[in-house]
């Protein structure tokens, strides 16, 4: 069972390129549909849940799918399944990388796809700024996010705390109210 | 063997705070491994992130591998890939198993929503310094913009802008 969960979520890692929301019909499909340790209920609700605990969707995921079908040594199964190709894939290129890294041409390559990274970034932002919603608040906060960490330097972490504690006395006193 | 140890800390650390998907993460990334500790430089940094976004996984995690790997071979990208997982299986474990009374805990909610606009902010500062460096003349911004009409307009899968981003560098840097 154990190495069924540990095989299942391998095969899930080893195939999602582009990242959580890309994996998650391919997590449905073989959890609910083929191995059916989980009803399709249990599973959206799973997402609800781990979606925003910090950490990649798939592994948050694999975890509580693991967890609800053999405990916690399914939920260990299950992550490492879903880390494991990952991990073996980039060390074979970072071992291949450095061997060609001073090539002419894989520096003229690697020229034209910086750029496009930064592009890549950008498009992330417009779409998801488009599912957030553009209003005050989500506007307000990203940009104070953004000039605090580019004028002020910031630390990331710093700036996630801060929006923690004052989500948490905002909105409790929305609550009260 | 310290700097294994801190590099393992180091990713604890991004780990636990890995809110809001690969993109957010980047700039805590950023943070720590270029400007903090000098392990790699911004510009293999963007050469890992596109390595990254073109292989499976996730991108909190692949460049967590690649990055230990530059700094401690094979341990090393151990080392970093268990650190950068740890905190997010260990939370998520807890969650699950105190699922019920987790489920309607309005503190969690509270704080969570006030975090999901930073990432926003998170993400935009990532790709700011990322655009710094690697759009360095007008053949980048010319590519960059491609790129970008490419997969808004024309709806690209992202993985083919990359390799047309590669043939371009070749026909910009290489040919012209």
């Amino acid at each position: 069972m154990l190495f069924d969960i540990f095989l299942t979520f391998f095969k899930i890692g080893s195939f999602t390129i582009g990242g959580g929301y890309a994996m998650l019909p391919i997590i449905q499909k073989e959890v609910v549909d083929n191995k059916k340790w989980l009803g399709e209920e249990e599973f959206l609700d799973s997402i609800a849940v781990t979606n925003s605990l910090p950490g990649p969707l798939a592994i948050n995921c694999a975890t509580f799918v693991g967890y609800r079908t053999a405990g916690l040594k399914g939920a260990i199964s299950a992550a490492l399944g879903a880390v494991m190709p990952s991990f073996l894939i980039i060390l074979a290129i970072a071992m291949f990388f450095t061997a060609i890294r001073e090539n002419p041409i894989v520096e003229h390559v690697f020229a034209g796809i910086r750029p496009a990274v930064a592009a890549l970034i950008a498009f992330a932002m417009v779409k998801l700024t488009k599912s957030m919603g553009v209003n005050f608040v989500n506007i307000s906060v990203s940009v104070s996010v953004l000039l605090l960490i580019l004028l002020l330097d910031f630390h990331p972490i710093v700036t996630i705390v801060i929006c923690g504690v004052l989500g948490f006395f905002l909105l409790r006193k929305e609550t009260k109210v | 063997m310290i700097a294994l140890l801190k590099l393992f800390l180091t990713f604890l650390k991004i780990g636990a705070f890995s809110f809001g998907g690969g993109y957010a993460v980047l700039s805590l990334i950023q943070q720590e491994v270029i400007e903090n500790n000098g392990w790699i430089s911004p510009e293999d940094f963007i050469d890992v992130v596109a390595i990254a976004e073109m292989t499976p996984g996730p991108i909190a995690v692949n460049s967590s591998t690649f990055v230990g790997f530059k700094v401690g071979a094979l341990a090393g990208s151990a080392v970093a890939t268990l650190g950068v997982v740890l905190m997010p299986i260990a939370i998520t474990l807890l969650v699950t198993i105190y699922y019920n009374k987790f489920k309607h805990l309005d503190q969690v909610t509270w704080v969570i929503r006030g975090i999901r606009p930073a990432v926003l902010g998170l993400i935009g500062a990532a790709c700011i310094k990322i655009g710094k460096v690697s759009i360095v003349d007008y053949k980048g911004i010319i590519i960059a913009l491609l790129i970008f009409t490419g997969v808004y307009k024309l709806k690209i899968n992202p993985i083919i802008a990359i390799l047309i981003s590669g043939v371009l560098g070749v026909i910009f840097y290489g040919v012209l």
